[in-house]
C-alpha cells in the first residue's frame, strides 16, 4: 500500500471510483504515516480505523490534515500556543466544515508558529518542526507543519492560512503547492485570528490540480464572515499545457534586486521563466516600486491587527489563567510597576506565561503603533504604503496577465539559524508580503532545485505566480502548465519507501 | 529609540507582565524593528489614501431576524473558572 502515499489526492479519488482503493483504507493508510510521524509535523492525529463522516461529495472521504488554527468541534486547538493548552472550541470553522461536507475527513491537525507569527515553525509552543528533505532544516512556517505533512507523505494534502507568506513560503521551503486565495474568497470564520485584514485560508498540495480542488470545495460567501464574498463563477480544475497568448511580468524588486536573494534560488528562477517563454508566453520586466518597502508596512499593519485580535486572550473565557500576584512582588519590570488591581494582575500574568517571545514581540509593537502619539507616524503611514503598493499591482496588471517571483529569497535555512534575529527573520516573507497587502491570490509550485549560498545539499525552491483579484481559475491554470514543464519530482529523498 | 519606560507603558497597555531583563531585551529588538521600518519615510505619502481592507465592501447586512444562541454551557464549558452560569474573575477592586 505504499504506493498509495505517492498519488496525489486526485489519482487517489481517481482509483477509488474504479474501485481499485477501499476509501477508508487510503484513509487508514494516511492515519498509519501520521502515526510515525517524525517531523513533528502533527499536534494532533487520527487514529487508524476512525475515519468518520460523509464520504459523498468531490473529496470522496480523502483524509485531509487541517492546521491547528482552525477551530474544530470538540477537538484540542490550539493554534500552537500554550496559552490555549487543551482548549476544545465549541464549534467547527467554516472551511473545515465545507471540506466535510464535500467528503474530506480530518486526519489531523497540524503543528504552526504560534498564532500564524512565524516563518520557521520554530516558533511553535510545542516544539518545532523538521524540514523533510533535511531535518536539520526548518520547514517554513506558519503552515509549516501542514507543508512537512504534505511533503513528508504524512499527508496527501492539507489546508493552511497565509497572512504574509504562510502558505507559499513553507509550499515553497518543503517543494509542495501552496496557493493563498485572493482575500475575501474563503470564508474566515472558526480560523484564530492574527491579522483579520490579511489572513486567508488555502490549501498545501502535491499538485496544481489538488490544489483547484480544495480551493473549490472551501471557497463562498458565509453570512458568518462579512468579508467572505466567494469566487464569482467558482474554480475550474486546470488544464492547460502551454502559454500562448498570456503575458508574464517580472518584477525586479522581488527577484533579482530582492533584499538577500541566493544565487542558487536565481539560477533555478531563471530557469523557470526560460521555461515558461518556450511554453509561449510573453515575459518581460516590469516594476513594483514600493514593493521594497513591504516588510515595513507588513510589521506595522499585521502587529497592529495581532494586538487587538489576541487582546481576548485575557484567561477569563478559554485557555490558560495564572494567579494574580499576591503582592508588590508581581508586575512590570519585577514589580517596579505593580499592577494596580488583582484582576489587571491576573491579565497581565497569564499572558506573560502563555505567550512565547514572538508572540510578546509582535503584541508590543503593534501597542506601541497604535498608541497615542505614534499612530500616524507607523500605522497610518503604513496604510499610505499599503495603497501604493496595490497600486503598483494595478498598474503592473494593465501590462500582464500574471506576475512571477521567486517566493522565498532563500532556500529552507537551518534550525536556529534566524531565531535570535527577528529581522532576519521578517525578511523571509520579502516576496510574499507584497500580495498580501494587495490582497490577490498567489501560489508556490516547487520550480526545482538549489544548494542553499553556504553550501549543502540541494534543496527546493519554490516559484510564485500572482494574478488579478479572484483570478484563481486563470493562475491555476497557469500554474499547471508550468508545473507540467518543470516535471518537479516532489518526493524528498528517502521518503520512498 | 524606544526607550525603557517607553516600553513598560506600552506593556501596560498591552497587559503583558515583562520581567526586568524581557524588559532590556524588548526595548532592543524594538528598537532595531523600528529602525528598519522607518524607511518608509523616504516615501512621499501626500494625499495618499489609506487602506484599511482590500475587498470594496460596505455595510454587509442581513434580516434582523433572531436565531437561536449556544446553551450557556457550551459557552461556559471551556472557562477556566465558570460559576453560576458566569465567568469568575478576580475582583477588579482589590
Amino acid at each position: 500500500m505504499s504506493d498509495v502515499l505517492e498519488l496525489t489526492a486526485a489519482q487517489a479519488l481517481e482509483r477509488i471510483s474504479a474501485g481499485e482503493l477501499d476509501r477508508d483504507e487510503y484513509f487508514d493508510v494516511y492515519a498509519q504515516a501520521a502515526a510515525g510521524d517524525e517531523l513533528g509535523a502533527y499536534l494532533w492525529r487520527a487514529e487508524p480505523g476512525s475515519a468518520n463522516g460523509t464520504t459523498d461529495g468531490p473529496l470522496g472521504g480523502a483524509p485531509v490534515a487541517v492546521k491547528d488554527i482552525f477551530c474544530t468541534e470538540g477537538i484540542e486547538t490550539t493554534a500552537g500556543s500554550r496559552i490555549l493548552e487543551g482548549y476544545r472550541p465549541p464549534y467547527t470553522a467554516m472551511a473545515v466544515r465545507k471540506l466535510s461536507e464535500s467528503g474530506g475527513r480530518i486526519l489531523g491537525k497540524t503543528n504552526m508558529d504560534e498564532f500564524a507569527m512565524g516563518s520557521s515553525n520554530e516558533n511553535s509552543g510545542y516544539g518545532p518542526v523538521r524540514n523533510p528533505w533535511d531535518r536539520e532544516r526548518v520547514p517554513g512556517g506558519s503552515s509549516g507543519g501542514s507543508a512537512a505533512a504534505v511533503a513528508g507523505r504524512l499527508a496527501p494534502w492539507a489546508i493552511g492560512t497565509d497572512t504574509g507568506g504562510s502558505i507559499r513560503q513553507p509550499a515553497s521551503l518543503c517543494g509542495v503547492v501552496g496557493l493563498k486565495p485572493t482575500y475575501g474568497a474563503i470564508s474566515r470564520y472558526g480560523m484564530i485570528a492574527f491579522a483579520s485584514s490579511l489572513d486567508q485560508c488555502g490549501p498545501l498540495t502535491r499538485d496544481v490540480t489538488d490544489a483547484a480542488i480544495l480551493l473549490r470545495a472551501m471557497e463562498g460567501r458565509d453570512h458568518c464572515d462579512s468579508t467572505s464574498v466567494g469566487i464569482e463563477g467558482g474554480v475550474a480544475l486546470p488544464s492547460r499545457t502551454d502559454l500562448k497568448g498570456l503575458r508574464f511580468g517580472v518584477p525586479r524588486e522581488l527577484s533579482a534586486d530582492a533584499e538577500g536573494i541566493e544565487a542558487g534560488v536565481t539560477e533555478v528562477f531563471d530557469h523557470a521563466i526560460e521555461q515558461i517563454r518556450e511554453l509561449g508566453a510573453e515575459v518581460d520586466e516590469c516594476e513594483l516600486p514600493h514593493s521594497s518597502h513591504g516588510i515595513s508596512a507588513y510589521y506595522i499593519l499585521a502587529p497592529a491587527e495581532a494586538s487587538a485580535n489576541l487582546a481576548r486572550y485575557d484567561g477569563v473565557r478559554y485557555g490558560l489563567r495564572s494567579a494574580a500576584a499576591a503582592d508588590a512582588e508581581g508586575g512590570l519590570g519585577d514589580g517596579i510597576a505593580p499592577a494596580e488591581t488583582e484582576l489587571v494582575s491576573m491579565y497581565e500574568r497569564t499572558r506573560a506565561a502563555g505567550f512565547g517571545a514572538e508572540v510578546k514581540r509582535r503584541i508590543m509593537l503593534g501597542t506601541y503603533a497604535l498608541s497615542s502619539g505614534y499612530y500616524e507616524a507607523y500605522y497610518g503611514r503604513a496604510q499610505r504604503v499599503r495603497t501604493k503598493i496595490a497600486q503598483d499591482f494595478a498598474t503592473a496588471f494593465e501590462r500582464f496577465d500574471y506576475l512571477v517571483t521567486p517566493t522565498s529569497p532563500t532556500v529552507a535555512f537551518e534550525l536556529g539559524a534566524r531565531a535570535e534575529n527577528p529581522l532576519a527573520m521578517y525578511m523571509s516573507d520579502y516576496c510574499t508580503v507584497p500580495m498580501s497587502l494587495a490582497g490577490l491570490p498567489a501560489v508556490s509550485i516547487p520550480a526545482g532545485l538549489a544548494a542553499p549560498d553556504d553550501g549543502g545539499s540541494e534543496l527546493p525552491v519554490g516559484l510564485q505566480i500572482v494574478a488579478p483579484a479572484f483570478g484563481e481559475t486563470g493562475l491555476l491554470d497557469a500554474a499547471h502548465a508550468v508545473e507540467g514543464a518543470i516535471g518537479f519530482d516532489n518526493a524528498p529523498p528517502g521518503s520512498r519507501s | 529609540m524606544i526607550d525603557r519606560d517607553q516600553v513598560l507603558h506600552v506593556a501596560r497597555l498591552a497587559r503583558l507582565e515583562l520581567t526586568e531583563p524581557e524588559l532590556e531585551r524588548m526595548a532592543g529588538e524594538l528598537s532595531g524593528i523600528l529602525d528598519h521600518v522607518e524607511r518608509m519615510n523616504e516615501l512621499d505619502l501626500e494625499g495618499v489614501e489609506p487602506t484599511s481592507h482590500v475587498v470594496a465592501l460596505e455595510n454587509v447586512l442581513r434580516a434582523d431576524e433572531p436565531r437561536p444562541s449556544w446553551p450557556r454551557e457550551r459557552v461556559l464549558d471551556p472557562a477556566p473558572d465558570p460559576d453560576e452560569g458566569a465567568f469568575r474573575v478576580p475582583s477588579p477592586q482589590a
